[in-house]
């Protein structure tokens, strides 16, 4: 067996005012999965998040990214390891222009001049923004910053990129437009959704945290299915929606 | 660099004040403003010249006067306290159009009118022809300590952000029935300055967050300033 990609094993975790958010979460991510991440609100999706690059620890357990602990003393190569796109582009993007938003995270691995320039303009090429390189970001439409924001984290090619609510807020063409996107990247993800049709749509495989707990874990599909699981832990399918009828694409990467 | 794209005090145009270096305009404009300060206010021929220069600059720049004119209404508290000081200074008087006025105070009110409008029009030139990233690479480049040019990169970059949200707030508020301009209704604009300011406050942390997980330490690497300018 492979070294995984990601792997959370026994997390737990309470923030400082005593709640408790992560009751000892296992979880592994192999390269190149496409994983969804579901869970009620308060299930403790953004905590496990917070925790994957280390900008949460204290609490029980460990977080391994391809092998290396996140620890204080690596915890420059783990952020380079994993990229985080948070929900709100807005807070993702706070330079002056899109490149210089994308060369920031690169930059800050110490890389400089024409590697520097190959690298931003690869990113934009991958998520197709590479003709708004010199716009404010300001100025671009929300499915254009969200891409943006894709964009800032695969520059600094992460071994798995972590998308907070990817879909949320996006008109139907931008929401169809980021999933073709994910689909052509050749990189391991884990989606944190509540778009559930989404998920079936990206990832062939779901775990369902809630209450701090992981209480399924397996193929998008069957979870989706399972009426009990999905009741018992808040998860509703859209109206109109059902995995059982839904005609899916063909399975790629 | 960057297309014409609205920030409200950019006049977009290619006239070789608009391509002269930023730090440049700077200087030139603390130069002005620090030579119309030090002027003794009796020498109004020195103003007339102030003034002819600079609308000279602004004609070479291409940026239309009523462009300028309208932008000059931030000078309006400055007016009103000129237009109170020959009334209320004490001294010898004397009459303007049949009102009696005090000397001292008519003439410091002049030089308060004259060197204010000068300051104001000659820094609304210098913001009509650079763009306000331009401004921050000139500040930059003239050794402005760097967390400066950072406080006001973040400033440029979410004065936009924070003020459609401000407008979100002010229509939600009418849509419930609430006028913020009405003074009864003070209070809870007042709530919702308190909740903006509050709104912002957790955006910059979660700002802050996503800049240390893109492995932010501290510093703003100079290459991401750099990047593109040799492309």
């Amino acid at each position: 067996m492979t070294t995984p990609v990601l792997d959370v094993h026994g997390l737990a975790y309470a923030y400082p005012d005593g709640h408790q958010a992560l009751f000892g979460v296992d979880l592994h991510v192999h390269r190149g999965e496409r994983v969804a991440l579901l869970g009620p609100n308060g299930a403790g999706k953004t905590t496990l998040v917070l925790h994957l690059n280390g900008i949460l620890t204290g609490g029980a357990g460990s977080v391994a990214v391809s092998g290396l602990p996140v620890t204080k003393a690596n915890l420059q190569e783990i952020r380079r390891r994993v990229g985080i796109v948070f929900q709100d582009p807005d807070d993702q993007l706070f330079m002056a222009s899109v490149r210089q938003d994308v060369a920031f995270g690169p930059a800050n691995l110490g890389l400089r001049g024409a590697e520097l320039d190959r690298r931003v303009m690869a990113a934009l090429d991958r998520v197709g923004m590479a003709d708004f390189a010199d716009r404010p970001p300001h100025h671009l439409s929300f499915g254009q910053r969200r891409r943006v924001a894709v964009a800032t984290v695969l520059a600094m090619e992460p071994e798995i990129l972590v998308l907070d609510e990817p879909s949320s807020n996006l008109d139907p063409a931008s929401r169809r437009e980021l999933a073709d996107i994910l689909r052509s990247l050749d990189v391991t993800v884990l989606m944190v959704t509540h778009d559930l049709p989404y998920a079936l749509e990206l990832c062939p495989r779901s775990v369902v945290l809630s209450g701090g707990a992981v209480v399924a874990d397996g193929p998008t599909y069957d979870v989706l299915t399972d009426d009990e699981l999905m009741r018992a832990n808040r998860l509703e399918l859209p109206f109109g929606f059902d995995p059982r009828t839904t005609r899916l694409a063909p399975p790629t990467g | 660099m960057g297309a014409g794209h609205g920030h409200r005090l950019h006049f977009h145009g290619h006239s070789p004040v608009h391509r002269a270096p930023a730090h440049v305009k700077l200087l030139v404009l603390l130069g002005f403003v620090l030579t119309v300060v030090a002027t003794p206010r009796e020498w109004y021929a020195a103003y007339a010249v102030f003034l002819v220069v600079l609308l000279g600059v602004i004609a070479v720049a291409r940026v239309p006067y009523g462009y300028l004119a309208k932008r000059m209404v931030v000078e309006v508290p400055f007016v009103v306290f000129a237009v109170l000081m020959p009334f209320v200074a004490t001294g010898p008087r004397t009459e303007v159009l049949g009102v009696s006025v005090s000397e001292a105070g008519l003439l410091a009110a002049w030089a308060l009118l004259a060197k204010g409008t000068l300051g104001v029009l000659a820094s609304l030139t210098l913001a009509a022809t650079t763009e306000p990233t331009a401004v921050l690479a000139g500040l930059q480049r003239l050794r402005m300590p760097e967390l400066l040019v950072q406080i006001m990169g973040f400033m440029i970059r979410y004065l936009d952000v924070v003020t459609s949200e401000m407008g979100r707030m002010m229509t939600s508020m009418r849509s419930r029935g609430c006028e913020p301009r009405s003074p009864r209704h003070w209070p809870a604009l007042a709530r919702s300055l308190g909740a903006l300011f509050i709104r912002s406050y957790e955006r910059g942390e979660r700002v802050h967050l996503a800049m240390v997980s893109r492995g932010y330490t501290g510093r703003l690497p100079e290459a991401v300033r750099t990047t593109g300018e040799s492309a």
